[in-house]
Parts: C-alpha cells; structure tokens; sequence
C-alpha cells in the first residue's frame, strides 16, 4: 500500500494557533506542497504579514522575515533585489495587502517587481477581531459593521485584484478558492504558476485565495464554505484576471 | 482496499473532513483529545476509494492516505 497523501517537507509539524476550519492552514500546507515540489526548500524566503499569519513562520519550515503591517511587499522587494537568486513571497490578509498595505502593493506591483503573492481574502480583519475589511461585503455583519456594510457609509468592496491587472508590471493574476477539494486543487496549479513566473523571471505574479473565517463569520466551518461557493465569488468571481 | 489515518491530537474537530467525504466514512471521536477537541476518526470496514478531499480540504494536516 502506498501512501498518496502525506505531510509535506516545508511544512512544520506543530499544532497551529489557528480557529478550527480556518482557510490559513489549507494555504500553508499547499504553499509547502509547492516549495516541495519545485525543490525550492533551500532557497525560498517568504514574508509574514501582521494578521492572523503573523507567526506563518514558525510553521513554515523554510527562511521567512516578518514585516510591519502591510509593508511585506516593501520587504520582499529589498530581499529580491540583493538576493536575486532566492525565490521571494509575501503572504498576506486583505486588511495587510487592501487596507494599510495598499501602497506599497500598488507600487511594488507597478514597480514589476519579481515576486509572488499569495493574497488571503477572508473578507474580514480576523486577528484584532472580526471588524469590517475593504473586501467586506455589502450588507455583510462584521464588528464595525454591526448593521452590515452599507456602500453609502462604507464603500464598496475593494476590487483589488481587478485593479492591479490594470498595470503593465503586473504579469499574472488569479482568483481562487479554497471551498471544494477541487478548489483547493486549482488553487495550488495558481500558486504553483506563480512561484513559476518567479522562477522564470516572469515577473510580479500574485494568487488571490478565499478563504473561510468560521470564527467571524459567525458560522460554522462547513456553511463557510458553502457561504464563500453561494456568496462571496458573485462579488469575487474566480479565473483567471490577468 | 485504501484507507486514512487521522493524527487525532493534532485535529481540532472543525469536521470539513466530514464534509467532503463522498462515502461518509469519516466520524466524530466520542473521546476528546489533548487539545480539548472531539476529534475525527476513520471508519474501518466501508468503501474507501483514497480520493484524499479529506486531506486536501483539512486545514490541520492531520490525514495521511493510503492506497
Ligand atoms: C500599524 C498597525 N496598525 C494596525 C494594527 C492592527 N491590526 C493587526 S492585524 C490587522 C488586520 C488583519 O486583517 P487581515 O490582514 O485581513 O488578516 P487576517 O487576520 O484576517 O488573516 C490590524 C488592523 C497593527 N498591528 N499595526
């Protein structure tokens, strides 16, 4: 009998302090599935947001840095441009990447800078507590939002994929999922795409992923998933953007 | 036949495994485990076809498939 499924090399095997049903151990594994098939264990480096992956790196069994809030691409560019032989990636909310992070990854983006993205769109700040993200969506409840997002007070839910295409350094772009196994197959083809690009000097490759947060979302893991596969992609339609 | 093992102390009973299995051979574990947790366990004797959405949707890594 062989083994089919196993745990991968990249990924440490300790006990994680994420809520039960959260989407970011999904993502470490399938990040970890990829650096262990591209063999690149000894020369990636990722960069951990502040969020609730703010210590990926202990899970990670892989170089990483840590970043304040939101400047992982303003990190992972200075690594790059030394270190142009290691494989640079940041790993980062929507509160880090959308929010106080817009700028740098608008211009990190702009820049064509060769690096990878891996972009967790949970469409809520987990960490401090489940309060509103510019990728909440309308009428959808958080702790700022206690009524739900109104467009008129709040906005509308930031389409930041959508406007990073627009950008001629920007060369590959994809939305995912992580609601279905098959999902969850197509979006470590995207991730294993970007690192890829990077490889290959493509240039600056970035993998949006939905992802469940059970914890603030007020539901439980399962009806997430359902939640993301019924509600979240008409907002956030899955494919390929760029 | 294939089979799972489920690491019982390292899964937090978010059951997406439970989910997703196509012949329901996955259960809750009446006995919690060191972190607190009911966890799953697989159950022997059914159909197993190893198609692995278990591990690919557990957020815990817990999983190993056999085939
Ligand atoms: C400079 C600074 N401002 C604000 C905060 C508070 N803070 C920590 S995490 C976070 C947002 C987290 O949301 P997200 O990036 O979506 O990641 P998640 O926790 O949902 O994975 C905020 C606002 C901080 N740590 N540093």
């Amino acid at each position: 009998m062989d083994k089919i499924y196993t745990h991968p090399r990249a990924l440490r095997k300790t006990v994680t302090h994420y809520c039960p049903g959260c989407g970011h151990g999904i993502l470490h594994r399938i990040i970890a599935e990829v650096v262990d098939e591209l063999a690149i264990r000894e020369k990636v480096i990722g960069i951990a947001p502040v969020g609730c992956a703010v210590i990926a790196y202990d899970y990670w069994d892989f170089d990483c840095s840590e970043a304040a809030h939101g400047r992982a691409l303003a990190v992972a560019t200075a690594i790059k441009r030394v270190r142009k032989e290691n494989i640079v990636f940041t790993y980062q909310g929507d509160g880090d990447l959308a929010a106080i992070g817009t700028n740098e990854t608008i211009h990190a983006a702009n820049r064509g800078e060769n690096l990878t993205v891996i972009f967790i769109n949970n469409a809520i700040y987990g960490m401090t507590g489940g309060q509103m993200a510019p990728t909440t969506l309308l009428n959808q409840k958080t702790a700022t939002t206690p009524k739900g997002r109104n467009a008129q007070l709040q906005g509308y839910p930031l389409k930041i994929s959508e406007m990073l295409a627009l950008l001629p350094g920007v060369k590959y772009i994809e939305r995912t999922s992580l609601h279905s196994p098959q999902e969850i197959i197509k979006t470590k083809k995207a991730i294993k795409q970007a690192f890829l690009n990077q490889v290959e000097n493509i240039g600056f490759s970035l993998v949006e992923v939905l992802s469940p947060c059970p914890t603030y979302w007020g539901i439980s893991p399962s009806q997430s998933l359902n939640w993301i596969r019924d509600t979240m992609v008409k907002e956030f339609p899955l494919g390929r953007i760029k | 036949m294939p089979k799972i093992t489920v690491d019982k102390n390292k899964c937090k009973g978010c059951l997406l495994c439970i989910s997703v299995c196509p012949k329901g051979l996955i259960v809750v574990d009446k006995e919690l485990n060191s972190l607190g947790a009911n966890p799953v366990k697989f159950k022997t004797g059914g159909e197993c076809i190893g198609c692995a959405f278990c591990a690919l949707i557990c957020p815990d890594c817990c999983i190993e498939v056999y085939k």
